[in-house]
């Protein structure tokens, strides 16, 4: 959908201030601000007071521990294959959905969009019930294995790891860049390719500037998303200090239940908030940047 | 004349053909097989088998905690997102920008992380909870409140972000209108905004109310899954049962789950054209 | 004939957008495609551009049936409606596009480029993006950006639609004058009969997927084909009773369509038109608007509501006068047809008056009194 530019909806916005009550409005805006603060700031500042409760040697010593390191390995490369393939498809699909026209094109845009509404859990069940013991790719894989001699594992291993974090996270490029591209319509590209201009030159040269930021925040977003994924990832791996990725290794201390170990785990946390809190600033500038031009 | 042939199709823009197969292709592979093995698996139950799982006690009343919680939580998000939402478009004070970015932060922070820390800030000896729990006894933390508290946080962004647009674009001089015409500030509101709001609003709330009832990360803590009080949540027990390595019970629920979200998303899908047909006819 | 479309169909859906198209288009010619939105005029620049297939009929350009012939490689260059300049690549940049596409040495795409910026008066404009243009400006880099290649027919969608109505004029002789100083074979889709009558040398007509009429814009000004183009022509009102007017009798005809020029008003007392006088019959005036270089009066002829100019050099007239009308000629149509029919008393009379004579038989002639 299609914001404002920047001055349009800053008169938009003063105008509506300069006829409204001011009782209104400090009740709404304050009402919003109580919100904000209790809802989303507070837990931050949570997470970061927690985490401190025993000290900075603590602190230290919590986020450096093997396990901590092994997850944190897994994590980083389960997100980086994952936003790999997820903005190779994300571009795809968003020039296979707003470049053409084509029957049950809007069927498409739906079953791209399934791992928003579907819960994480049911994506790892998934992939357990087609790779698992009796999963009925599970043959295919031992046959690869046989034949190769390889050792793949995929369920409750690296591999399954990897397809949750994407299988959560698939939709997510794709529905930065769908709007974006919409906007932008076809004509630019049927003129490259009137003059002759090829599918890769065509996107290069003129469709990849129109999506370049919306991109850029595509991939922050999901990079966010799949540092943070928990629900699939925990369905498909259970061994810590091996398959484990930070949020497990968060679930496993808190779990645990001693006041030693709930610290520890918020200061494994703490690490993660940072990062989402970065994401954030990121993706301002940038929606910003893609809003601007 | 391989050229005259590639142009067949009569599509002037290059690459239908690879977007397509590609898409597909990764989509099936990715998403549709695996969701679709779920759908297989939970065949080889006999239909009294799959009755019995899906209408266990506990399955029902996790199904119940889930959809309730999900839906009252993704009510107040309507409630707050058009308030925050008006806010974020319609006036000009300090601190707006930062506020407008908060927003997303469920979005961005693990739910894992979403989870512990209200958990542990509306137990009894939380931050909120606290208070709370020693001036007016209420306990959150391994209750229903906090279950929709929870909900409420993750589901916060997708509300707000749905009306934000939609109030950006709707012309003030069409309030300027209402308003000369002589209609009140919450009569202009009702009868002008809100229809306006609708599409997006019941976009924001389907999502919002999807996303809750499938959540796990940020609710198994903080609701303490505890059956007598019924505050498991569904995805908990799938997960329990997965645990157990009861994978015809685990796959029975998840195809119901399954069938919710996409009924969900159709709804969702049917909003938005049915919007997008309206304005262009504008 | 340079371009030619053979039993051209097309379909979207159940929309039939061409039906039995038939036209041909002489070398070097300029040539509107003109009908009113949804007429197909758009499909068929597009299906000679190759941005549509048809689904039957043949294609031909320059003897050559180019049906399966890619777009890029059918010698075109295309004009969009809202231009499709590229928004991320400057004047310069948009017009060499095409010219490193076909992988042009550097040097003579600097030649190249120079010297369209150089025709098209776009001097200190290269560097520019296409947001930080005017309308006109912009026009003309879609034209420079379209005329690189060398194509040998230059097709141009709604070429002024996106330009403000004062521009417009301005852009439209322009336009006509770059046109023949290339000298390329040209074709644009207006709506716009003004557009059309002024900038081409050839109009085609389209209404409801079909080709009502090809001809020069004299030829489909005066001598309209069929009932849709007399009535899409100039200000055209239907009337059915149109043999109750005074000269015309009543024919196997639906109606018959009078343009205002068609109707002569003037005061009784008139000295010029005395010799006429037994050929007008009474009209009332009902309104009178003011158009800027004329007025344009209403008046009530026998029932019969009538429109014409009046020049305001010509004496004051009140609402409610009653006025003498004469009404020179019209269009009766039938379903298929249109058909000129010339007043009948006044083509009988001999008219001595060199003068009036003269005034009477020029399309234009209420400007003369």
């Amino acid at each position: 959908m299609a914001y404002l530019k920047g001055d349009e909806r800053k008169e938009l916005a003063i105008k509506t201030t300069r006829r409204s009550k001011p009782v209104v409005k400090w009740v709404l805006i304050s009402t919003s601000a109580l919100f904000i603060f209790f809802m989303l700031i507070l837990p931050l500042v949570s997470v970061i007071v927690n985490s401190l409760k025993e000290g900075f040697d603590f602190y230290f010593k919590a986020i450096s521990t093997e396990y901590v390191k092994a997850a944190l390995l897994v994590t980083l490369l389960a997100t980086v294959i994952t936003v790999i393939v997820n903005t190779f498809f994300g571009i795809m699909a968003s020039w296979l959905l707003t470049k053409f026209s084509f029957k049950g094109k809007q069927f498409l845009a739906t079953l791209i969009d399934i791992p928003f509404s579907i819960s994480p859990v049911i994506a790892g069940l998934a992939y357990i019930m087609t790779f698992g013991r009796s999963g009925w790719a599970k043959p295919v894989v031992d046959y690869i294995n046989s034949t190769f001699g390889t050792d793949i594992k995929i369920v409750f291993a690296i591999p399954g790891v990897v397809l949750a974090t994407i299988f959560v996270t698939f939709p997510f490029i794709s529905r930065e860049l769908i709007p974006v591209l919409n906007a932008q319509g076809t004509d630019e590209e049927e003129a490259a390719s009137l003059m002759g201009a090829k599918g890769w030159t065509i996107f290069k040269r003129v469709t990849f500037p129109h999506i370049k930021w919306a991109l850029v925040y595509g991939i922050i977003l999901c990079t966010a998303r799949a540092l943070g994924e928990f629900g699939a990832v925990n369905a498909l791996s259970k061994t810590r200090g091996e398959t484990f990725t930070l949020p497990l290794e968060i679930d496993a201390l808190y779990l645990a239940g001693s006041a030693d170990s709930i610290t520890a785990s918020f200061a494994v946390s703490s690490i993660l908030v940072i990062i989402a809190v970065v994401v954030l600033i990121l993706r301002n500038i940038f929606e910003h940047k893609s809003k601007s031009m | 004349m391989s050229k005259a042939k590639s142009f067949k199709g009569g599509r002037v823009i290059p690459g239908f053909g690879l977007s397509f197969g590609i898409t597909i292709a990764m989509l099936s592979i990715l998403i549709l097989i695996p969701l679709a093995s779920v759908l297989f698996q939970s065949f080889r139950l006999s239909p009294k088998d799959f009755f019995e799982i899906v209408t266990m006690p506990n399955v029902l009343y996790a199904f119940a905690t889930s959809i309730g919680c999900a839906f009252i939580a993704a009510l107040i998000n309507c409630f707050f997102g058009i308030i925050l939402a008006w806010v974020l478009v319609r006036y000009e004070f300090p601190g707006k920008r930062i506020m407008d970015g908060m927003i997303e932060l469920p979005f961005c922070l693990p739910t894992a992380v979403a989870g512990i820390t209200l958990s542990k800030m509306y137990s009894t000896k939380g931050e909120i909870g606290g208070p709370l729990y020693e001036w007016f006894g209420i306990r959150i933390s391994y209750t229903h409140i906090g279950l929709i508290i929870a909900l409420v946080f993750i589901g916060i962004p997708f509300v707000v972000r749905a009306i934000q647009p939609v109030l950006e674009k709707l012309d003030s001089q069409y309030e300027e209108a209402a308003y000369i015409l002589g209609a009140k500030k919450l009569t202009t509101f009702s009868k002008v905004i809100l229809p306006e709001l609708r599409p997006a609003l019941l976009t924001g709330f389907g999502l919002a109310f999807a996303r809750g009832i499938g959540e796990y990360g940020s609710v198994i803590y903080i609701s303490g899954n505890n059956e007598k009080e019924h505050t498991q949540v569904i995805s908990y027990i799938i997960m329990q049962k997965l645990n157990y390595l009861e994978y015809e019970s685990a796959t029975a629920i998840a195809l119901i789950m399954l069938i919710i979200s996409f009924l969900l998303l159709l709804f969702i899908n049917i909003v938005q054209i049915r919007q997008s047909r309206r304005v262009s006819n504008v | 004939m340079y371009v030619e479309l053979k039993n051209i169909n097309k379909s979207y859906g159940d929309f039939k957008a061409s039906k039995d198209v038939n036209l041909g288009i002489e070398k070097g010619s300029l040539v509107a495609l003109l009908g009113p939105s949804g007429s197909g005029k758009t499909t068929i620049l597009r299906m000679i551009a190759g941005l549509e297939r048809p689904d039957s009929g043949d294609i031909i350009i320059d003897g050559v049936r180019v049906n399966n012939v890619s777009p890029s490689e059918r010698g075109i260059g295309f004009v969009f409606q809202n231009y499709a300049l590229f928004r991320y690549m400057t004047v310069y940049e948009n017009i060499a596009f095409g010219l490193e596409i076909k992988k042009m040495p550097k040097k003579e795409i600097k030649a190249r480029v120079e010297e369209l910026i150089e025709l098209t008066g776009l001097k200190g404009f290269e560097k520019r993006y296409p947001n930080q243009l005017s309308g006109g400006q912009r026009q003309r880099v879609a034209f420079a950006r379209a005329l690189a290649p060398n194509p040998s027919l230059l097709l141009l969608d709604e070429p002024f639609a996106a330009i403000d109505a004062k521009v417009r004029q301005e852009l439209r002789s322009w336009l006509r004058e770059m046109i023949y100083k290339v000298g390329i074979t040209s074709i644009f889709v207006t709506h716009d009969q003004d557009e059309a009558v002024e900038v081409a040398d050839q109009i085609i007509v389209t209404n409801k997927g079909r080709v009502e009429q090809i001809g020069t814009p004299k030829e489909i000004y005066k001598t309209p084909d069929t009932p849709f183009v007399s009535e899409f022509i100039g200000r055209s009102t239907l009337i059915e009773d149109y043999h109750k007017l005074k000269g015309f009798e009543k024919g196997d005809y639906k109606g018959a369509i009078v343009r205002p020029e068609f109707v002569e008003a003037f005061k009784s007392d008139n000295k010029v038109f005395s010799e006429v006088m037994d050929c007008s019959e009474e009209g009332v005036v009902t309104d009178i608007l003011f158009r800027g270089d004329s007025l344009e009066l209403k008046l009530n002829v026998n029932g019969i509501e009538l429109t014409t100019f009046r020049s305001l050099e010509r004496r004051k007239v009140e609402i409610g006068e009653k006025m003498r009308v004469i009404i020179y000629r019209l269009y009766a149509v039938d379903d298929e047809k249109a058909y000129l029919l010339e007043n009948q008393e006044l083509k009988d009379k001999d008219i001595k008056n060199r003068r009036l004579e003269a005034y009477l038989y020029s399309s234009d002639g209420y400007f003369v009194v």
